[in-house]
């Protein structure tokens, strides 16, 4: 029955070994070739690590809500697993971003925290709702119900990230200008190529972690099938 | 299905009327509320802005306190098998647990909005109450459709109590954003001003989009 299912880790070391040579090219390139930004110098760098870091993590979390509305559909807890580690890494990539973001806004800006940037608080809520998905996951016993009812959280959660985005910027909109707006739009092209490279590279880092996770999980749980099966063939043969 | 909601929303109705269970609970916690903010704020009488989100905090603490609870009599003593094994389609559920949270919302609202203007608010309550209904109204038409499904998914968990204002707060957010801003100028020290339409269109939207997603996700929720 094992033999004839592909092994789960299959391709896993061409990944990573990519991952690392974009990841470090693009870094690489973000340290010696992309020009210091005019107005807020060297500090702005951070932005390769933390706009791809943002962009890859609110990708996590709507990917959990397509795997989780496909577990949801097909009631194969595959998909409840991939749904699972997309948002437990995108959780992590999260506080990245956070913590990424305070230090730019910081240093551009002066203050640890800006609550006139639409983007970082709806990030923040965004955060906050998803820090609750471990806990609910893990208070259901049941594993039918703990894949069903996580499910059900990475769908509606899923669904909340793009309309929580809209409706804080909608409401700052109006009454703050947005001052960055378009400032993306005026990038020498090192500067565009760079950000590309980061964002790939970030994205392959993802699934990278994702697929190892993934694998480990799996492997693990055959482990835990096998020796099962192992203790019950032991004490069940000599009676 | 219509019929069937509105037994299952009786049944709700009437257990709360006999039990008392949520809305006195939700009443005397948005009283403590405005106590505790009157001393936190260190002011006797708000308006504007402070006056709205004083409000709407009142408000939220207290319907987290009924998503919380929406569904006990479901989840104790078995009665989620009752409902279940009766012949009724789940969005009629949907529909009834809807409907019970919108109206001890308002039932507590009753309360608690001339307590909010006799202890804490400025202005005159009379002039502005048209408006302040209507999106008082509406946002607990958001809170509830929220709610339930909030409330269905937190029952499931061993910390349900915990669980059900923590994923309530982050998802009420985006309509306590636009109620906040709306009421704001209804509130203001100068008499109500106008709402901007957008504001009650943010909370009418957010509210059909998360109807939309109970009604599509209700059969998985409640299962047992």
């Amino acid at each position: 029955m094992t033999e004839t299912r592909k092994a789960p880790g299959r391709g896993l070391k061409r990944l990573a070994i990519l991952t690392a040579l974009t990841l470090g090219t693009a870094y690489g390139l973000v340290f010696f070739w992309t020009p210091n930004e005019a107005d807020q110098g060297f500090v702005q760098k951070i932005f390769y690590l933390h706009v791809p870091m943002a962009i890859v993590t609110l990708g996590g979390f709507i990917l959990g809500g397509i795997f989780g509305f496909l577990q949801l559909r097909s009631g194969d807890r595959k998909w409840d697993l991939r749904s699972y580690v997309a948002i437990h890494l995108s959780l992590m990539l999260a506080v990245g971003t956070l913590i990424t973001g305070s230090i730019w806004a910081r240093a551009s800006w002066g203050h640890w925290w800006v609550w006139d940037e639409p983007v970082l608080v709806s990030f923040l809520i965004v955060f906050l709702l998803y820090a609750c998905y471990q806990p609910l996951r893990f208070s259901i016993e049941d594993a039918d119900k703990q894949a069903r009812y996580a499910s059900v959280f990475a769908v509606v959660a899923g669904a909340f990230v793009p309309l929580n985005f809209a409706a804080v910027r909608l409401a700052q909109a109006y009454t703050h200008p947005r001052v960055l707006g378009g400032a993306q739009n005026s990038m020498p092209g090192s500067m565009q190529l760079t950000f590309l490279l980061a964002i790939i590279g970030m994205t392959l880092l993802y699934i990278t972690l994702w697929k190892f996770e993934i694998t480990s999980k799996t492997t693990r749980m055959q482990l835990a099938s096998i020796k099962r099966r192992l203790d019950s063939d032991a004490t069940g043969s000599p009676a | 299905m219509f019929r069937n909601s509105i037994d299952l929303l009786r049944k709700d109705l009437l257990l709360e009327i006999r039990g008392r269970e949520s809305v006195p609970a939700m009443v005397l916690l948005a009283l403590s509320t405005l106590v505790v903010l009157h001393f936190a704020l260190g002011q006797a009488s708000l308006d504007g802005e402070l006056a709205s989100g004083a409000l709407w905090i009142t408000i939220l603490f207290s319907a987290t306190l009924g998503i919380g609870r929406l569904f006990v009599s479901e989840s104790e003593d078995g009665g989620m098998d009752a409902v279940l094994l009766s012949p009724v389609d789940r969005t009629a559920i949907l529909v009834a647990k809807v409907c019970a949270l919108f109206t001890f919302l308002v039932a507590v609202q009753i309360v608690i909005v001339p307590a909010f203007a006799l202890l804490l608010l400025g202005p005159h309550l009379a002039p502005a109450l048209p408006k302040l209904a209507g999106i008082l109204l509406l946002t607990d038409f958001a809170i509830a459709t929220v709610g339930s499904l909030v409330g269905a998914i937190a029952v499931q968990s061993r910390i349900r109590d915990l669980l059900a204002p923590l994923l309530a707060l982050p998802l009420l957010i985006p309509p306590l954003i636009a109620a906040t801003h709306a009421t704001a100028g209804i509130l203001a020290s100068g008499g109500p001003a106008g709402v901007p339409g957008r504001w009650p269109l943010i909370i009418a939207l957010y509210a059909l989009v998360f109807g939309l997603l109970g009604i599509a996700l209700y059969d998985n929720v409640l299962d047992d």
